[in-house]
């Protein structure tokens, strides 16, 4: 999203991009399944991520799915033609590039598409995920962008049609925060923000009640996955928040969202041991114990409570 | 996470490419650090790949004993299950169920083999066999 942002002349980093457009989150969402377990998801979905940007920045963009495929290679082309920055929703199965262990059938995988190769036809393309670009085949990224079943991108992809400028960040930035405290701490649901954390102890240790330890490894194994595999700067994005932050503070001169960032990077620590305690139970080097793992979500729930009550505050 | 705690553990699961971390340098400013991967995140990916491999494997043992079709194997091997293959393919749960059965299967149209090997990204006659 950032790329999109540079070339359409506004450099803002991808955590200004990320904490602007109010992405921090949490959500247990057992009626979502993927692989048979509920998903848990560390940050709001990438469309309302993209369309988060748009007020603050004045930003135009245009999201278009296609019901035919064909007809979706053919507009990623002719948008490409015309130097356009490309993003796109894919699934990472389709993926050649992508590892063989980390093809899953996972839809919501956004990448950038910045180029075409003249020779073999490929595209170039970057990847959230790795450091560096890489390229893909026509015919495989045509059948990642049309994948089925959950969360479908049916093609989706979305560019930049206005120019955007730079916000008055004394507005946007205290709204922005605002706003991902509300989703924290007010969501209506209770499988969203700190709440849906306390949801997620309960329903590890209810399903440890009703038996099956195999089952209980794969869903802690699923929530570490996501937590730590899906996102970028790991914890969940609490990292890449808190980093938002720190640019935050410098922008407002306001050395309390310093502060801010320091518990949230914390926080971010924590998360980063519940993962280390789930992925040893799961390789048997310490007896499985889903009471243990619930007692350390809540307390990260508290936590993240607390935290998000003094960033309004700051706010 | 301070810039040298960032883990470098390697990953076998990422496949030699690198990962972008947030961590807090010298300066305690946040920035970017290329980590190399984390036993932790090798862990759970690697569950998941194992049981997938398990589904995999115990379907093709099956195949061998004349239990179930390729179509199963084939299935498990995309990583997929029945409700996915269902969506892609577009046919109903009970009819993919159905062509779990030996029989069934031998007896499929080419039409509806041309389908299950599009949606699971093979070729026909690879379809036919489950290895």
């Amino acid at each position: 999203m950032s790329a999109i942002l540079r070339q359409q002349g506004l450099p803002i980093s991808e955590p200004m991009a990320f904490g602007l457009s109010s992405a921090l989150s949490f959500a247990y969402i057992p009626l979502i399944r993927i692989n048979g377990l509920p998903l848990v998801a560390y940050r709001m979905p990438p469309k309302s991520i993209i369309k988060g940007l748009q007020k603050p920045l004045g930003l135009k963009m245009r999201f278009e799915t296609f019901r035919n495929a064909e007809a979706g290679t053919r507009r990623l082309d002719e948008l490409l033609t015309a130097g356009q920055l490309v993003g796109m929703q894919t699934s990472v199965f389709w993926l050649p590039y992508m590892p063989e262990d980390l093809r899953f059938h996972f839809n919501a995988h956004n990448v950038l598409a910045f180029g075409r190769d003249a020779a073999s036809g490929d595209y170039h393309i970057s990847d959230p995920v790795f450091d560096s670009p890489v390229s893909c085949a026509a015919s495989a990224l045509q059948k990642a962008r049309f994948a089925r079943g959950v969360l479908a991108p049916k093609g989706l992809l979305y560019y930049a049609t206005g120019t955007p400028s730079a916000p008055d960040w004394s507005k946007e930035i205290p709204k922005a925060l605002k706003k991902t405290t509300r989703i924290m701490l007010d969501a209506p649901l209770p499988i969203i923000g700190v709440r849906g954390i306390r949801r997620l102890a309960n329903a590890i240790e209810g399903m440890a009640a009703k038996g099956d330890p195999a089952q209980v490894k794969m869903f802690v194994g699923q929530v570490v996955r996501m937590q730590e595999e899906i996102g970028t700067g790991g914890a969940g994005f609490r990292f890449i928040y808190a980093s938002f932050l720190q640019e935050a503070a410098e922008l407002l001169a306001r050395p309390r969202l310093d502060e801010l960032a320091e518990t949230l990077v914390d926080v971010g620590d924590e998360w980063r041991e519940f993962a280390l305690a789930a992925a040893r139970m799961i390789r048997d080097r310490d007896p499985l114990a889903p009471g243990a793992l619930a007692t350390r979500l809540r307390q990260l729930a508290d936590r993240e409570q607390a935290f998000f009550r003094n960033l309004r505050h700051a706010a | 996470m301070l810039a040298n705690e960032v883990p470098q553990e390697g990953n076998a699961t990422l496949g030699g490419r690198r990962k972008a971390l947030y961590a807090r340098g010298a300066d305690g400013r946040l920035q970017i650090v290329p980590s190399a991967g984390w036993e932790v995140e090798e862990i759970v990916t690697r569950q998941a790949v194992d049981d997938l491999n398990r589904l995999a494997e115990d379907a093709r043992r099956r195949v061998a004993a004349g239990l179930t079709s390729a179509l199963e194997y084939h299935m498990h091997k995309a990583r997929m299950d029945v409700p996915l293959l269902a969506q892609t393919t577009g046919l109903w749960q009970w009819r993919i169920r159905r062509h779990f059965r030996p029989a069934a299967f031998a007896s499929l149209s080419p039409a509806l083999r041309r389908r299950y090997a599009e949606a699971l990204g093979i070729a026909v006659d690879q379809l036919n066999k489950a290895e």
